[in-house]
């Protein structure tokens, strides 16, 4: 959801006036995301919750003095992590563990020409990627999509979500992730690259099923 | 193809996520690029990807649960 910074700016002008719109607006916007990283942190639905509600209202608390050259969405999810992470009992080493404990590869290695074939390391015949058919938006299989790529997200472990949350579906820049997340660059992109490969294997084997 | 100039499929597939934030260096993202010209099952991969990603873009818009919309305006409600 890449939402243009004018537009945000506005809506922020607008909350410091206590524009209800305005906040109804930012809520609808990135409470889903915030909601589905807060527990990555914490043990239950209703702590991530109270999670959330904190940060707004820590927002409001601070719009005053919250500064517009500060991304709101890097803003908001800052405080939230923090937040969560006094609520939730889970470390940081955590993000290491999940990283060591990765042994596969981003594809099945059965849909590639062993080794000391002709072509070894190629992709077999019957086993390289077709392109996705079109879903159009508001379609029964698009519908479906989203829902199927919801499931999944919430099925991956809690790092890879957070990354994939906040690079895909919120569309943050990879130096943004990483500087709130207290992450090396190599740790971002290692959690985004198995959280990507592990959707799009949903998502080809989903859209084979369907054809 | 000689070992330096070629790149598998399968060591493709690892390089995606590098190579779509752009940080490969000059070489491997020069190999990275002619396979992918010569590799339509590769094509395939990284449109596969590509869809991915602008699909999980997708994913959380419309889906606030309207009990919870309505705690938080209470909340905002209380603050003003």
């Amino acid at each position: 959801m890449t939402v243009s910074t004018a537009d945000e700016d506005s809506l922020v002008a607008a909350l410091r006036l206590g524009d209800e719109a305005a906040f109804a607006a930012l809520v609808e916007r990135h409470t889903p995301s915030m909601l589905r990283v807060a527990g990555g942190y914490v043990a239950s639905r209703e702590i991530a919750e109270e999670v959330v509600q904190e940060t707004w209202l820590a927002l409001l608390k601070g719009i005053d003095t919250f500064e517009c050259r500060s991304s709101l969405r890097t803003w908001l999810f800052t405080v939230l992590v923090n937040i969560a992470k006094t609520r939730g009992m889970r470390e940081r080493r955590e993000i290491e563990v999940q990283i060591t404990a990765f042994t596969g590869g981003a594809v099945d290695p059965a849909r590639f020409r062993a080794d000391g074939q002709q072509w070894d390391g190629h992709w077999k015949e019957h086993e390289a990627p077709a392109p996705f058919p079109d879903t159009p938006e508001g379609s029964v299989l698009g519908d479906e999509l989203l829902a199927v790529t919801r499931r999944e997200l919430d099925k991956l472990p809690a790092r890879q979500r957070e990354v994939l949350t906040m690079r895909d579906v919120l569309g943050m820049t990879a130096a943004e992730v990483s500087a709130l997340l207290e992450i090396s660059a190599v740790n971002q992109r290692v959690l985004l690259h198995r959280g990507r490969a592990a959707l799009r294997q949903t998502l080809e084997d989903y859209l084979k099923e369907s054809r | 193809m000689s070992d330096a100039e070629s790149m598998d499929c399968i060591r493709l597939v690892e390089l995606v996520t590098d190579y779509l934030d752009g940080v490969l260096d000059p070489d491997t993202r020069a190999r990275f690029d002619r396979h992918l010209g010569e590799c339509e099952g590769c094509h395939n991969y990284l449109q596969q990807l590509r869809s991915t990603v602008s699909v999980l873009g997708k994913v959380d818009s419309g889906q606030l649960d309207p009990a919870f919309r309505d705690r938080l305006l209470a909340a905002f409600r209380d603050w003003r």
